[in-house]
């Protein structure tokens, strides 16, 4: 198949039917509305289902049961919407199910407003909801790499028995690409049959459960996840992108801002600056061996994290180079997308 | 090679598939492109717009402040963007609706009567493929051929309408090619 020019909410929907996950709950909110849109015409099509709960509570949870099940099932939402199903998330996590979630990221707090963000970088890095736990999340900044990261999702998902998250924005979720399916190679689901709730007519039962009353086994079960949360680090993926040989300075953006930032390096890079990207791929786990190892090279004096929030990732960035470096900030917020032109503004300023 | 065109105008006025037609187009010639919608309030009663970046190197950022050329369909949008086009780029006014002319001269500016001509060729809602044929013409980022095949493409389903539609991108080029010669 030729490049076909999709919006990013309707590749999305064609992305996880693509890989096998015909079951979709969901209920609309902007800017993430045509994946709903999307899979209501096209589930039928493929024998899928789409059911659009009576609100994100509904949804969260009907892909709690559907994941208990062994079913691929997913949902999507925008970041209020992300919040009002933290709680059956941090159960699915609990019950060690894998699923996918996807965030069209939308400017908060509150109900905010519906222009792209990167406001809910803690919120899905961190778990979102109560208790011990972490989300494998993807960031993709093109339509394209929006497609090839939810088929690696379902694939991750069956890996580990958790759930992840693509964080992607309203301008990934509204701007039309080329999309290369054949490009992508296909995610084929998981035989999930040995835990799977799916009747017991004839063996032992299989248990999905998330209340651990004795305290003992609670922390067992804590500390098996915790195991888990450290084996998912090798899947830290990142991208270094630009310079000259030896920046001087590091820009750390993902998503859109990395996108952006790439276009001020550019022009930067011409001018003779030498300033590179380093642009995580996975923000959970954070890449941060490969941003040590970069960050530690004598040339580098500086790092900037550009970013569509307050300095959100600023913490990993911290984490991962100790602070032995001076980490300076730019970033718009409440649905601006930064442009280049200040990007290499807030850079020159820098050097 | 990077260059973008802003297409702006009144909801309802086929902006968003104009738009759509010249990013199919340039795919059909192997150049990256994306296609930027509004959505955000403004697009409720007031201006729609979308911007397309056509490029030979993938795209970085796709939101662009400062586009190349414009394609102004209503008067709102010819006094909101005006300022915003990079010196040397083509604003593009459908005459039919603006009565103004452009102030600047470090652009070229191409005046075209979209919805009169489209009335005139028997379409009353075809003015934005009159104007897609206009610009694709004046500013020769894509060929007109390319933009008459993604119709044909297109309209595969409904065939009656592939005729009618290039009939109105053919005579918007005609004219800007016309006016575009007046003014060089």
């Amino acid at each position: 198949m030729a490049k076909k020019l999709m919006k990013g909410n309707e590749a999305i929907g064609e992305a996880a039917i693509r890989a096998g996950a015909l079951h979709y709950f969901a209920y609309p909110i902007t800017p993430q509305t045509e994946v709903a849109e999307y899979l209501a015409r096209r589930m039928p099509e493929v024998g899928g289902v789409f059911l659009q709960a009576e609100s994100e509570l509904g949804a969260s949870n009907m892909l709690f049961g559907a994941a208990a099940s062994g079913k691929r099932a997913f949902t999507s939402s925008s970041s209020p919407g992300i919040s009002l199903m933290s709680e059956a998330i941090s159960y699915i996590t609990c019950a060690e199910l894998p699923t996918v979630l996807i965030n069209v990221c939308r400017a908060g707090p509150g109900l905010g407003g519906i222009l792209p963000s990167q406001g809910d970088y803690l919120q899905s890095t961190r778990g979102g909801g109560h208790g011990d736990y972490h989300l494998l999340v993807l960031a993709p900044a093109t339509v394209q790499e929006t497609v090839e990261h939810i088929m690696m999702a379902f694939d991750l998902a069956d890996k580990y028995r958790n759930p992840v998250m693509i964080f992607a924005d309203g301008l990934i979720g509204q701007m039309m690409e080329p999309v290369d399916f054949d490009a992508v190679p296909v995610s084929k689901p998981m035989d999930h049959s040995s835990w799977a709730a799916t009747g017991a007519k004839g063996r032992d039962p299989h248990i999905v459960k998330t209340l651990y009353l004795n305290p003992i086994d609670n922390e067992k079960h804590n500390i098996h996840l915790a195991e888990k949360y450290e084996r998912m680090q090798v899947e830290a993926r990142h991208e270094i992108y630009g310079g000259l040989g030896k920046p001087e300075l590091i820009i750390t953006a993902f998503g859109t801002s990395a996108r952006v930032a790439k276009t001020a390096i550019d022009q930067l890079n011409e001018e003779g600056v030498d300033v590179a990207l380093f642009r995580p791929i996975t923000i959970y786990p954070f890449p941060f061996k490969a941003l040590a190892e970069l960050a530690k090279k004598k040339h580098v004096k500086t790092l900037l994290s550009v970013e569509m929030n307050s300095g959100q990732m600023i913490e990993d960035v911290r984490l991962a180079t100790q602070s032995k470096k001076p980490i300076h900030f730019f970033g718009r917020q409440g649905g601006i997308v930064p442009s280049p032109e200040e990007v290499v503004e807030a850079v020159k300023k820098l050097l | 090679m990077q260059r973008e065109v802003k297409f702006a105008g009144f909801g309802g006025q086929g902006i968003l598939s104009a738009g759509k037609f010249l990013a199919e187009a340039g795919i059909e010639e192997g150049k990256e492109v994306a296609w930027v919608p509004s959505y955000g309030p403004e697009m409720r009663g007031g201006t729609a717009y979308c911007t397309v970046v056509l490029a030979d190197h993938p795209i970085g950022s796709p939101i662009v402040n400062a586009p190349m050329d414009l394609v102004a369909m209503n008067r709102p949008s010819l006094e909101k963007f005006e300022d915003t086009i990079k010196p040397g780029g083509f604003i593009l006014v459908n005459s039919s609706l603006i009565p103004d002319r452009v102030k600047r001269t470090d652009v070229t500016e191409i005046l075209i009567p979209c919805n009169k001509e489209a009335n005139d060729l028997g379409n009353r809602k075809g003015a934005n493929m009159v104007a897609l044929g206009a610009y694709v013409a004046c500013s020769g980022v894509i060929k007109l051929e390319t933009v008459l095949s993604i119709v044909r493409t297109e309209f595969q389903r409904k065939p009656q309408f592939i005729e009618a539609n290039n009939a109105l991108i053919k005579r918007g080029a005609e004219l800007a090619l016309q006016a575009l010669e007046a003014v060089l």
